[in-house]
């Protein structure tokens, strides 16, 4: 199995600053406490991430234009939404989901 | 989700992503030998990187032999985001050991901070390690073990995006999106779902000029600004 060093390099390089990028707060937060209005802050991240997220994966990006919107995806997250209204179960959804893009991606 | 925090609940209630994460691996050790990296090198990648979705834009990089530099700094604003949601999560294992939280911070990922912030909604807004150490190690060793798999199974499988796996991550943030939305009793209803629509508005207004991946880490932050802004304004 072949591993080139240029591979490795970017491996450990990447790995690296994941790793501060995730272990520095956690570093910072033992020590200090963070002030009321970063807490009120920071309560919105979650839904703005996840929204953000579902959001680049609805839209193609062209720059200098507005994007376009992904069908399939587009078409896919409606019964992964409504099967979360329904079921409120992760699993659930995580399977609807899937197989809404199958049969998306069958019929197009 | 249960009240509960120990190793049982945190096994049950990772499945779902878990079976997110054997979809999206596999495609990723797929797309990474088609790409000319060996299952070595792809399990490495993903066993030390570690970084989900970055792992994508490395290989493509790595196709075009972009600069070992240039590569390490896309990854950089990538993962940015991270530091967010490791400073979400901190405070809240602040009681727990120097060395547990390290070990904490270095497992987590998108999806284990997602189901943690869920949780919490259901256990008085308590969280410990064993918990989120389960919940990281579960999918850290899944991605790991089906990412090497995609790899062996390489070029047999083409264009693994048809079979759905791909939006099994993107059902898994729909689901937590909902569940928090419905969950979460510290913001009110109607300030969700007016931040949520702001970043909705902004993430397409903003494709046109910003790429995507400093795009989301933007529209984040003043996502969060305009969600203070409203708890202050609605009472």
């Amino acid at each position: 199995m072949a591993l080139s060093s240029y591979v490795l390099l970017v491996i450990l390089g990447s790995g690296l600053v994941t790793w501060l990028s995730r272990v520095v707060p956690f570093i910072l937060l033992k020590q200090f406490k963070l002030p009321k209005i970063i807490v009120n802050f920071l309560g919105f991240v979650p839904i703005c991430i996840m929204t953000a997220l579902w959001m680049e994966s609805l839209f193609i990006q062209h720059l200098g234009q507005f994007p376009s919107l992904n069908v399939p995806n587009a078409l896919a997250s409606i019964p992964t939404l409504i099967s979360a209204m329904i079921s409120k179960n992760l699993l659930v959804i995580v399977i609807v989901g899937v197989i809404s893009l199958a049969v998306v991606n069958l019929l197009i | 989700m249960t009240s509960d925090l120990d190793t049982r609940s945190a096994l049950q209630e990772t499945l779902p992503t878990v079976f997110g994460y054997i979809g999206i691996a596999l495609a990723f050790g797929i797309t990474a030998k088609a790409n000319g990296l060996s299952v070595l090198e792809i399990l490495l990648m993903s066993l030390i990187t570690y970084a989900g979705s970055a792992e994508f834009v490395i290989v493509s990089l790595i196709a075009l032999h972009a600069g070992v530099g240039s590569i390490v700094l896309s990854v950089f604003l990538v993962n940015a985001r991270m530091i967010l949601m490791s400073t979400v999560v901190a405070p809240y294992l602040s009681h727990e050991s120097m060395a547990k939280n390290i070990w904490a911070g270095t497992l987590l990922t998108d999806e284990t901070f997602a189901l943690s912030m869920n949780k919490l909604n259901y256990t008085g807004r308590k969280l410990n390690f064993r918990w989120l150490d389960t919940a990281n190690l579960f999918a850290y060793l899944v991605w790991a073990f089906a990412s090497a798999v995609g790899g062996m199974l390489g070029n047999l499988i083409n264009n693994p995006e048809k079979y759905g796996f791909s939006f099994a991550l993107v059902a898994m943030f729909i689901g937590l999106l909902y569940l928090q939305m419905i969950s979460d009793r510290t913001i009110k209803l109607l300030v969700q779902v007016l931040v949520i629509l702001f970043v909705v508005v902004l993430m397409y207004l903003g494709m046109r000029w910003l790429p995507q991946n400093g795009l989301l880490l933007v529209v984040t932050l003043l996502g969060c600004a305009f969600g203070v802004v409203l708890k202050h304004g609605i009472k």
